[in-house]
């Protein structure tokens, strides 16, 4: 059996499907966040049922990206049981969502989740009569405390067994006769099979002038075409709106009769974070909030990971020796061990020191709901490079990790934000670039010196963007982001987010990098990799940096991270220091940030904006960083 | 004399006459909970003609000037 999860965004959908996958999904107090489905398999009743976690979708009717995938995977027809997840605390507007799922005639039942928080509002809700109007069970849940999950787990597959769909309500007369007319017309022409769907909902879709099904369908019959243009005249007539305006108000009104009839208000409960606004939206304090939250974050990573990471990489670095003693350096089984051990501490010793308090961090704000109130606030800044304020969040998660960030330029409108963000996106120091800025800039020369590379990347990205915007000038749509309400962040939530993201630092990347560690050795031991560094030689002498760093480059298009812990392998000590001058530092660290997108985000990238787009970006970051590098040389 | 959404004050409660903007942004607002005879709270304005955020229904929107401007309203 298969369920699928379906709701507006920030509905707690990826909070229930964590509870069943047991964190293998990732939830965030960001609208729109699921862009991609997740998929679990659990047993109940000792049946396997499929679970799968749409992306949030305000309504079946939509231009978004996201939204359409979601519709597309409803009518793909194999789904048994639609599990329509609403905020209790945001009923009457979610129920014009649930009265869209209904006319599909699927086999449904809805989940009011955050019913604590609607209680804390002053909103009681009836939902026997609930359940009664739409003629499906309807589940009190909390889901952030796995309150409501079994029972509605259980309901779940019971309305699959049975099959049974809801009622379809009925609108104003004369738009429902409109509505009845043009599903018969609709049934002649035998159309919706094509699209797997009732005719009331076809004919809604046509009325609402949506494009995906009046494009697929506008070309084989012209006179189908002529009748839904006259039945859209009819309503626009009568209403004095356009068509698409009085299907979305009926439904509206609709909403609004049953979430009257089945509430009951009482007084709300305030709490402090219902104040919090007051002072971080604030138009001025807002922004010195924003500017001390991200000071006192990165702070607080830096300050954790020198504290673990120097003891760590001491006794990786006395290990080595020690092994000296029982193998002859000299040997081929001694380079491997050395290389083996040395990937093994890049993992340990200096990657997860920095990687593990960052993610973190960043949950805990995600968590609270505090991104959309970053995008309040720059809205107006990243108008100026051509954007809006939508675009910080891959920004934002950029510095996290690249993937994620260009995947997350899809909540943006058009297809020339999404270039431009994808691009800016990449320059963005993601954590593994970050672990190269701390462990070497902050820790060899001052954590000022690091503050500076981050403050010169935003420069950077600035012009860029506003280079980009010239060269694509097209008026970027404007935002609209609705801003959630804050929940308290629960550390559980927030260690499993983490733990998820991690997962593909420790699994995909530290194996990559022991092996990449293990290959740069026996590159010395045959000494081949002085083949490479002379390759590269034209490029490390105009930077001005010693000829063994040539190799670590390339290292550093598999992963970022790489380059720099190949660069303490290359040169022979962890003291790099010992080799390095400051400015040589600075030069392969400014290199190593801005050139070329590590692989998995050329993946991602070809996907989201063509060949011809990356290739592009890849060209466009390459050349800045060796511009920037050899500035760097002959000014710092 | 229209009255767009964007040239309200903070503080003050208006009813949404009209969208006029195209099929995309009529869909999107409707989404929130904007719909012709809804009313909206103009809660804060952003500085340096940044967005503005409303209140509709118990919940919050943030709105770009751009948009804002494509709603007809009128004092409630």
């Amino acid at each position: 059996m298969k369920i699928a999860l379906m709701g507006q965004p920030n509905s707690g959908k990826s909070t229930i499907f964590n509870h069943v996958a047991g964190y293998k999904a990732v939830t965030s107090n960001f609208p729109g966040k699921t862009v991609e489905f997740t998929l679990t398999k659990f047993n109940i009743f000792g049946q396997v049922i499929e679970l799968v976690d749409l992306p949030g979708t305000y309504s079946l009717t939509s231009f978004d990206l996201a939204e359409l995938e979601a519709r597309k995977y409803l009518l793909n027809g194999d789904v048994d049981v639609v599990i329509n997840v609403v905020d209790a605390s945001l009923l009457s507007r979610s129920l014009e969502l649930t009265l869209q799922l209904l006319e599909l005639k699927l086999p449904m039942v809805i989940c009011l989740n955050m019913i604590d928080e609607a209680e804390r509002k002053g909103i009681r809700i009836d939902t026997e009569k609930l359940s009664k109007v739409f003629g499906v069970p309807v589940v009190p849940a909390v889901a952030r405390k796995g309150k409501g999950m079994r029972g509605l787990f259980s309901t779940a597959y019971k309305v699959g067994e049975k099959k049974k769909s809801g009622k379809t309500l009925n609108f104003s007369k004369d738009v429902e006769d409109v509505i009845t007319q043009l599903s018969i017309q609709i049934k002649k022409k035998q159309i919706c099979q094509k699209f797997n769907v009732p005719e009331r909902f076809l004919a809604l879709k046509y009325l609402e002038n949506d494009s995906y099904f009046i494009e697929n369908y506008k070309k084989k019959s012209n006179d189908l075409f002529k009748e839904i243009v006259h039945f859209q005249n009819i309503l626009k007539e009568t209403h004095g709106r356009q068509s698409d305006v009085v299907i979305s108000s009926e439904r509206h009104h609709l909403s609004m009769n049953i979430y009257e009839s089945v509430v009951t208000l009482t007084k709300p409960h305030a709490s402090f974070i219902d104040y919090l606004d007051n002072i971080l939206m604030h138009p001025f304090l807002g922004y010195i909030s924003l500017g001390l939250i991200i000071y006192l974050f990165f702070n607080l990573i830096f300050g954790i990971g020198k504290i673990v990471e120097e003891p760590l990489l001491d006794y990786f670095y006395r290990l080595i020796p020690l092994i000296g003693k029982s193998i002859n350096p000299n040997t081929l089984s001694f380079s491997i061990m050395s290389g083996i051990i040395q990937g093994l501490a890049g993992g340990i010793a200096i990657v997860l020191p920095y990687l593990f308090p960052f993610l973190f961090g960043l949950a805990i704000l995600e968590d609270l709901g505090y991104l959309p109130r970053i995008a309040f606030l720059l809205d107006a800044f990243l108008h100026k490079i051509g954007l809006h304020g939508k675009a910080i969040i891959p920004f934002i998660l950029g510095y996290g990790c690249t993937v994620p960030a260009i995947m997350a330029t899809r909540i943006l409108e058009s297809e020339r934000d999404r270039f431009i963000a994808s691009v800016l996106a990449t320059m963005i120091p993601c954590a593994a670039r970050m672990t190269i800025i701390f462990a070497l800039v902050a820790f060899y020369i001052s954590p000022q010196a690091a503050l500076a590379i981050y403050i010169l990347n935003i420069i950077v990205i600035i012009i860029s963007g506003k280079i980009l915007s010239r060269l694509l000038p097209e008026v970027t749509p404007g935002m609209i982001l609705e801003i959630p309400a804050y929940h308290i962040p629960s550390i559980k939530v927030a260690l499993a987010k983490t733990w998820l993201r991690m997962k593909e630092f420790i699994f995909v990347a530290w194996p990559l990098l022991i092996v990449g560690s293990t290959v740069l050795s026996l590159l010395q031991y045959y000494k081949t990799d002085m083949l490479i560094n002379n390759f590269f030689s034209p490029l490390t002498s105009l930077l001005g940096l010693p000829l063994v760093v040539g190799t670590t480059l390339i290292f550093g298009v598999l992963r970022k991270e790489l380059s720099m812990l190949m660069l303490i392998q290359a040169i022979g000590t962890s003291n790099v220091a010992a080799v390095m001058s400051k400015t040589q530092i600075m030069t392969f660290t400014i290199f190593v940030i801005f050139y070329v997108p590590c692989v998995a985000t050329i993946a991602v990238l070809w996907k989201e904006i063509g060949s011809k787009r990356t290739l592009f970006a890849v060209a466009f970051t390459f050349v800045l960083a060796v511009i920037l590098a050899t500035i760097t040389r002959f000014v710092y | 004399m229209t009255i767009t959404l964007d040239s309200i004050g903070e503080n003050q409660k208006v009813k949404v006459v009209s969208v006029s903007g195209g099929w995309g942004i009529r869909q999107r607002l409707g989404c929130l909970g904007i719909h012709p005879g809804d009313i909206i709270t103009v809660k804060r304005s952003a500085i340096m003609r940044g967005p503005i955020l409303i209140s509709v229904h118990g919940n919050q929107v943030a709105l770009g000037r751009g948009v804002a401007r494509r709603v007809v309203v009128e004092a409630e």
